[in-house]
């Protein structure tokens, strides 16, 4: 046995080993750079693994050598070889990213704990999408989720409301996986099997209770963890509160795992051949997307915290996502594969961007903006180009989201809703132009809590951040990564699910 | 133009769109030593027109130079390649930039302005948009640059930093990106789905591609004609008088010249190489957009009419102005076409003279209502002097560059059996009347409402010239510069036509 036939595991081994060392290391600088590399040699592996899918086809790898159905199965293809890619690389800008403000928002102390979080959070996350067995969703999605309340609970060193954020997400993501896990066991039930790929054939002209039954488990157990509109309430929170490093990072990947899980399911697992796929596209996500799109919006309007603000645009930017998911066709999926990118991209930057000014201010409210162009130059503009990225302007990935939404829309027969994917980033443009023009056109306050001296952002925030909004322009005008990549998994996905191609 | 021959004209393209860019690097660097800041923004100024004019001269001789940069997704290639309409945009907006950075430069140092760097970095990229536009092969190409031009203009807009400049601005913003991102982009990712490509073809994209019978051809032609908001066709206009509150040079050339053309050169571009003069006129789905264009064009006007602030009342003037280009492409005929492109020319030159004229009688006398320059032309004559003749086009009236696109509209009126539309012109021009030519001539002949001893100079002549208060010598020579324009074109308009009639076929 080579290397390259376990390259397959290895981006789920390595932070899963890496982990527990990183408790071992000393405090100090010592956790992050463990971490940072580690998250590197993550995002390697999985490049790496996105080319041999590309070239080779889907790799199936059995843990252990014990053959699917009864061992487990990771199973990589096209989509998930993006989605892996997304998440490792993510993580390596991010983890880079975090230690400065890390050491002002979280117990010093907490520190190795941190990263040690950080690196099992990436594990789970890296493990739900590698995964071609239903139950092995579940244990990494519980991996993922777990983790991940440890690390919103620890922004209570700057903001004790972390701990209900904290807790509030406990009960909503355990519900969620609960939900989840009550689904795969009915679909167990009914087909005797838990690997995704046979559950596929063995379901092929089953319609009973019992399926449909796990069928709407499944769906709203990720929707809670999607943060599907209306199952979204744990989130906004939760991004608010937790440390800035980690609002960054949740909010580039762990929803869109979520996604990714759902169209898994829906093509993968129950394909088209089960009708309740198509009416959940009709009845329940389209509806569902509209709804989260503009609602979501408009209460970001009206947020005075910006890291709130950016929370509930993500909840109407999954909106984007379903909705380009709902119309049941390649563009529609393409579009949806393309977004959940492209939005990783977008709101990762802007998160990272709010990072430095809490840095720097200790604050996240708008007022803590104003004038802030004037001092912090490379951060504002960060933040500006990000969100104009996020409005959908061209020469941005947004833009690109857009457009292939928009396509979608009117090729699918679904012209109304192009206009209004439209309106609603043109709320995207009121919440935004708000912040824009507090940081360009107010002048820094001269009185109150923010009328301290403020330099820009230290170097080594300021360049993870903007070799992120670098890559929001760079796959703005290259979409062969993106675009053509997401048009052949979308492909691909929906021969597996018996759709029209 | 000694460059101009030793440039190919493919070349030309691309330098046209980098060159203002590198001069707005230069203008950067340069912050600290005003003049060679100044400098570098008329070098730049100088080169970028000698560009366009090596274009305009290849297009003249029927070459299509063009290139394409990348292709974003399939079907999708940011692409540029000149075409008359094009290139005479290029080089009215590169020509006229020259001017107004020497304008702005009287300009700026008389008012002491602050943050005088960004406002020419501003103006740098604002242009190398607007050449963007102009040069555009595709709608996607278009609408990008489109979108570019909106942003580098907001800084000037937002200029002063005030409330008042603030809240300009996000009508501003608000506005242009509304109709952009509404409408604007959803017709042509419609455009895209239809035809699977949005290249501007000769006789249109979209004849061969859709139904005539079906509705679409109108629904899209609304969302173009209401999605470009740049070209303030009545409902989408409340951008441009807000936008007034930038300082004189920004409305001058910006929203005189390069912003607001953009939006007429779109909608020109888009009737006559999306859908095709033939498509519009055998649906006849423009003609309820003619009617509005119609509307927008004595509306304005009559708002205009109640506008003291000279600034205000110069701006509605635009609005009923450029529904002229929105009238002549509705109008889906040859002359009418031919009407709306020579009106981006006349207009351009002459709403431009005017607006510098409104700078200079501001830098001069720091007054901006119409009721306070009575008797005012005795003191300055070269700036009222200057105005009347920019008035003169506006209204139509020989020999003056403006009367041809009323007389080519008229015709196209015509040709299209709208003899309403014909009457709408003749009313318009009287209303041009009223509220331009009343400034002018109440600062030459009436008294200053407080002090009629001013009247007569001493001696008793007509003018002063011992009394005058002009502003400086930068202020005034560029409104007299395109004021000469005017009437130039006027004799000139014979080429013009024949360089646009590959437009409508002909040539």
């Amino acid at each position: 046995m080579n290397l390259a036939a376990q390259l397959p595991v290895l981006p789920v081994i390595i932070p899963l080993v890496a982990a527990p060392i990183t408790l071992l290391l000393p405090q100090g600088r010592a956790p992050h750079l463990w971490a940072t590399l580690i998250s590197w040699l993550t995002f390697a592996v999985s490049i790496a693994l996105v080319s041999m899918v590309s070239d080779a086809g889907v790799i199936s790898y059995h843990l252990g050598d014990w053959a699917p159905p009864l061992g487990i199965e990771y199973r990589i293809d096209l989509a998930n070889a993006l989605v892996l890619a997304l998440v490792s690389g993510i993580a390596s800008v991010v983890f880079a990213f975090a230690y400065r403000s890390v050491r002002v928002e979280v117990d010093p102390r907490q520190s190795t704990f941190f990263y040690c979080a950080m690196l099992i959070c990436l594990t789970g996350l890296m493990g739900v999408t590698i995964t071609g067995d239903a139950f092995n969703v579940f244990v990494f999605l519980e991996i993922s989720s777990l983790s991940t309340y440890a690390l919103i609970a620890m922004g209570a060193n700057r903001d004790r409301r972390a701990l209900t954020a904290s807790f509030n997400y406990l009960v909503m993501g355990t519900i969620g996986a609960t939900f989840f896990v009550i689904g795969i066991g009915l679909l167990y039930q009914a087909t005797g099997t838990l690997n995704m790929a046979d559950l596929h054939d063995r379901l092929v002209g089953q319609s009973n209770r019992m399926v449909e039954a796990g069928f709407a488990f499944i769906v709203v157990g990720i929707g809670l963890k999607l943060a599907m509109f209306p199952l979204h309430l744990w989130l906004p929170n939760a991004y608010t509160y937790a440390p800035s490093a980690v609002s960054a990072f949740i909010a580039a990947t762990a929803t869109k795992v979520a996604v990714y899980v759902l169209i898994r399911f829906f093509y993968s697992v129950f394909g088209f051949d089960f009708a309740f796929v198509g009416h959940a596209f009709t009845y329940v996500l389209l509806p569902l997307g509209l709804a989260g799109m503009f609602i979501a919006s408009l209460v970001a309007l009206f947020q005075d915290d910006v890291k709130r603000m950016l929370a509930y645009s993500s909840v109407a930017q999954i909106g984007y996502m379903l909705l380009g998911l709902s119309f049941a066709t390649v563009e529609g999926l393409t579009a949806s594969l393309v977004h959940v990118l492209n939005h990783a991209l977008m709101k990762g930057a802007l998160f990272m961007a709010v990072a430095c000014v809490v840095f720097r201010t200790g604050s996240h409210s708008i007022q803590a903006f104003a004038g802030l162009a004037k001092r912090m130059p490379v951060t504002t503009w960060a933040f500006i180009l990000s969100g104009l990225s996020l409005i959908g302007v061209p020469l941005t990935v947004g833009f690109i989201s857009k457009w292939y939404l928009l396509t979608a829309a009117f090729a699918a027969g679904h012209g109304y809703a192009a206009f209004l994917i439209v309106a609603s980033s043109l709320i995207a443009l009121v919440y935004i132009g708000r912040v824009a023009e507090m940081m360009l056109l107010r002048d820094p306050p001269s009185e109150g809590p923010y009328a301290i001296p403020i330099k820009e952002a230290p170097l080594s925030m300021l360049i993870p951040m903007w070799v992120l909004v670098a890559a929001n322009i760079y796959f703005g005008v290259r979409t062969e990564f993106t675009g053509d990549f997401a048009a052949r998994a979308a492909e691909a996905l929906m021969l597996a699910a018996g759709g029209a191609p | 133009m000694g460059g101009a021959d030793m440039i190919s004209p493919g070349l030309a393209i691309p330098l046209a769109l980098w060159v203002p860019l590198l001069g707005c690097l230069a203008i950067w660097l340069l912050d600290k030593s005003p003049n060679l800041r100044e400098a570098a923004t008329l070098v730049t100024g100088a080169i970028l027109f000698a560009l366009t004019v090596t274009v305009f001269i290849a297009v003249s001789t029927g070459q299509r130079p063009g290139f394409q940069a990348l292709e974003v997704i399939d079907g999708l290639p940011i692409a540029f390649q000149a075409e008359p309409l094009g290139a005479l945009f290029a080089v009215i907006a590169s020509g006229l930039w020259l001017v107004n950075s020497v304008y702005s430069i009287g300009y700026m140092r008389a008012g002491n302005e602050q943050h005088q760097t960004r406002f020419y970095m501003s103006f740098a990229v604002a242009i190398s948009a607007a050449i963007g536009v102009a040069f555009a092969a595709n709608l996607f190409t278009l609408f990008i640059f489109y979108e570019v031009l909106t942003l580098s203009t907001f800084p000037l807009v937002t200029h002063k930093g005030d409330e008042k400049a603030r809240r300009g601005g996000r009508i501003y913003l608000g506005v242009l990106m509304a109709t952009s991102i509404g409408l604007f982009l959803p017709a042509i990712v419609w455009t895209y789905v239809i035809a699977g490509t949005t290249d501007f073809m000769p006789g249109g994209l979209l004849a061969q591609h859709v139904d005539a019978a079906g509705p679409i051809v109108g629904i899209l032609l609304g969302l173009y004609a209401f999605g470009i908001g740049k070209a303030a066709l009545m409902p989408a206009h409340p951008w441009l008088p807000n936008a007034m509150v930038a300082p004189t040079p920004v409305s001058a050339f910006l929203h005189a010249v390069a912003v607001v053309k953009a939006g007429v050169f779109a909608i020109l571009k888009i009737v006559i190489y999306i859908f095709g003069i033939d498509l519009l006129k055998d649906t006849g789905a423009s003609i309820p957009f003619m009617w509005i264009a119609a509307g927008s064009i004595l509306l304005a006007s009559a708002i205009a009419m109640n506008q003291d602030n000279l600034k205000a009342r110069l701006a509605y003037s635009t609005v009923s102005q450029l529904s002229y280009i929105t009238l002549g492409a509705m109008l889906a005929t040859s002359m009418g076409v031919m009407g709306g492109a020579i009106q981006i020319a006349a207009h351009a030159l002459g709403k431009m003279t005017l607006f510098m004229c409104a700078g200079a009688i501001y830098v001069a006398h720091h007054k901006t209502l119409v009721s306070e320059m009575r008797g005012l032309g005795r003191v300055m004559p070269f700036t009222f002097g200057a105005f009347f003749l920019g008035a003169m086009s506006i209204i139509g009236l020989p020999p003056m560059a403006g009367s041809w696109p009323k007389f080519f509209l008229m015709l196209g009126a015509a040709d299209a059996g709208q003899m309403a539309i014909i009457v709408v012109l003749i009313i318009s021009s009287i209303l041009n009347v009223v509220y331009l030519l009343s400034i002018p001539v109440q600062a030459f002949y009436m008294n200053p409402a407080e002090d009629g001893a001013k009247l007569q100079g001493a001696g008793g002549a007509f003018i002063d010239w011992g009394a005058l208060k002009e502003a400086p010598i930068l202020c005034i020579a560029p409104p007299m510069f395109t004021a000469a324009g005017v009437i130039a074109l006027f004799f000139f308009i014979d080429p013009l036509y024949r360089f646009l009639l590959p437009l409508i076929g002909g040539g």
